[in-house]
């Protein structure tokens, strides 16, 4: 296999006499679909809170292309092409899709108009509408307000906007949560577009039919630590529930 | 995936909401309809004193500096905060720009020219600016709460313009700030009226059509989002305040040139009214969601009510009991847009 895109050894996060994380790792490799799974209280959350620039880790190392990497904000990851879809979306509902989509991140008009601050609203809706599309989120128009769509179409925009903007990886912090069937499929079927561009997806997800169908890897918490790892095509549901719940272990998983 | 018809294939217009809908689904438009019909009502019945040259000057210069102050307190509103202090905050800045005036005038500015003026404008601005950027850094970073902030600052800009001139107005205003600015007219509208328009056009396009603008409704709208797509929210909504004092100031300028004197009474409700203009406008109170047109409208539907209602011979007490009726039903009518719109 080749090298790892992303690798985290022995991190440990305290917050305050509670150890959320104890000497946890972690590790994407290029283009894959990893899932992080694990029990509620595993660490899941916290690890991909260090792992996003969001919380720093009190201590352990991170390895971006193999180079030594320190977080100190969201920003710093996302400079590296590394993006998050949170578990609350982070939508302004007021915007449209576009308008959220660029949130951050405007075109603005060449010239003179540019230099004062005017948006290219046209050019920033145009290339919406074809992201949309690449990744299959179906709305109706572009121009209503994020809180008009439906919770599946609002998924939909969150998930399109990380993807836009990621170039090496995508956290996916449970994406399917709360939707409907044919939702959840489409939001599935965009992780494996991505996958297909060459991004690597990390997935947290409680459901484990489907982490085994879209996973290329899984890769297992508890209690702060990584007991398992395993090639989705050779484990089954119940080995990954053994993992869980500590009835399984690899030794030299951690 | 083009062959998809659900899917969005090109951003053709067709998937654009026609301007219409658009138009019908906006408050603004609702808003604007309501100040027509007023002015329509009050036309049809006394169209002798309504649609009189002098009536119409007086009401749109009366209504310039209230606009001014309005424009502000829109992006302010937009960002889900209140400001307050904005009527102190021109009072403030009237009292010390005239005074400021006079001072290098040799004690009487009546007689000063152009350039005392300039001087009195930059010292109006400057004194808003430093209100609204008090305002602004203990919003952002002390994390004190706008009603709290601006309610103190409220108080405290008016006892700092009372202490200024031990509590009196200021006169000798500058006799050329009058006649241009205060009772001059261009074509028939007073020239007072044209500075606002062109400071509440300049809003709006700041509003509409810049950056600025987009942040501003993406800090109201949800300021955890804006912060994690990397906007700066605490530089944002300081920039936001500092605006509202810079047009505070600007318009106690406005005040001194149409009222030829720096009045330190009678503003202690333009926070009020200023307030009740941009939610009448369509402006959200939760934030996130507005303009500056709806604004506009806001502003002049109590205006239009307290002249008509003069005029055709109602009691004028009648105006804030209108108002009040209007301006409930305007956010009534938001919270239940909202909520519907919440349940998907």
């Amino acid at each position: 296999m080749s090298e790892p895109l992303l690798e985290a050894r022995d991190l440990t996060k305290n917050y305050g006499t509670v150890e959320a994380l104890r000497g946890a790792s972690f590790t994407a490799y290029p283009g894959e679909v990893v899932s992080l799974i694990g029990d509620n209280g595993a660490g899941k959350s916290t690890l991909v809170k260090c792992l996003s620039g969001v919380e720093q880790p009190t201590s352990g190392t991170l390895l971006f292309d193999g180079e030594p990497l320190i977080l100190n904000s969201p920003n710093d990851a996302r400079g590296l092409g590394i993006e998050t879809v949170f578990q609350d979306l982070a939508v302004a509902p007021d915007l449209d899709p576009a308008a959220n989509m660029f949130l951050g991140r405007e075109i603005l008009k060449p010239g003179v108009l540019g230099f004062l601050g005017v948006l290219d609203k046209k050019a920033m809706r145009k290339q919406a509408a074809e992201h949309f599309t690449r990744f299959g989120a179906t709305l109706q128009s572009i121009d209503v307000p994020i809180a008009a769509l439906s919770g599946g179409q609002r998924q939909s925009v969150a998930v399109a906007r990380s993807v836009a903007w990621a170039s090496k990886l995508v956290f996916m912090d449970e994406p399917t949560a709360a939707l409907g069937v044919m939702q959840r499929e489409r939001v599935l079927d965009v992780i494996k577009r991505v996958r297909d561009e060459g991004i690597a997806v990390v997935l947290i997800s409680h459901n484990m039919p489907e982490v085994l169908s879209v996973s290329d890897r899984v890769e297992v918490l508890r209690l702060g630590r990584r007991v398992a790892r395993f090639k989705a095509a050779d484990t089954t549901v119940e080995e990954l529930v053994g993992a869980m719940t500590g009835a399984l272990s690899q030794e030299d998983a951690a | 995936m083009t062959d998809e018809k659900t899917t969005l294939s090109s951003p053709s217009d067709d998937q654009r909401t026609s301007l219409l809908k658009r138009l019908t689904g906006a408050n603004t438009l609702w808003i604007g309809l309501v100040l027509l019909v007023l002015v329509a009502v009050f036309g049809a019945i006394r169209p002798d004193a309504i649609f009189q040259v002098t009536t119409l000057q007086f009401l749109l210069a009366e209504t310039a500096v209230l606009l001014v102050l309005s424009v502000g307190m829109t992006f302010v509103i937009i960002t889900s905060g209140i400001d307050l202090s904005v009527g102190s905050v021109l009072v403030f800045a009237s009292v010390s720009s005239a005074m400021a005036m006079n001072s290098v005038s040799g004690g009487d500015a009546t007689n000063a020219g152009w350039g005392v003026i300039a001087f009195g404008l930059l010292v109006a601005v400057v004194s808003g600016a430093v209100w609204g950027l008090l305002n602004g850094l203990l919003i952002s970073r002390a994390k004190i709460p706008p009603l709290i902030v601006t309610l103190g600052s409220f108080g405290a800009a008016q006892g700092a313009a009372l202490l200024l001139n031990n509590g009196s107005n200021v006169s000798g205003i500058p006799d050329k700030l009058n006649r241009t600015f205060g009772s001059g007219t261009w074509f028939g509208i007073p020239n007072i009226v044209i500075v606002a328009a062109i400071v509440t056009a300049l809003g709006a396009l700041l509003l509409s059509t810049t950056r600025f603008g987009r942040y501003t409704y993406a800090v109201g709208s949800n300021e955890e989002a804006a912060r994690r797509v990397g906007i700066s929210v605490r530089g944002h909504l300081t920039k936001v305040y500092l605006l509202a004092g810079v047009l505070a100031g600007l318009a106690g300028f406005m005040g001194n040139a149409f009222f030829r004197v720096a009045v330190v009474t009678g503003h202690e409700t333009d926070n009020l009214n200023a307030i009740a203009a941009v939610v009448l406008g369509g402006t959200s109170i939760f934030g996130g969601l507005g303009s500056v047109l709806g604004t506009v409208f806001g502003v002049f539907i109590p205006a239009v009510l307290e002249k008509g209602l003069v005029i055709i011979g109602v009691e004028e007490f009648w105006q804030p009991i209108a108002v009040a009726i209007v301006l409930v039903a305007a956010v009534w009518l938001d919270q239940t847009r909202r909520r519907a719109r919440n349940q998907r």
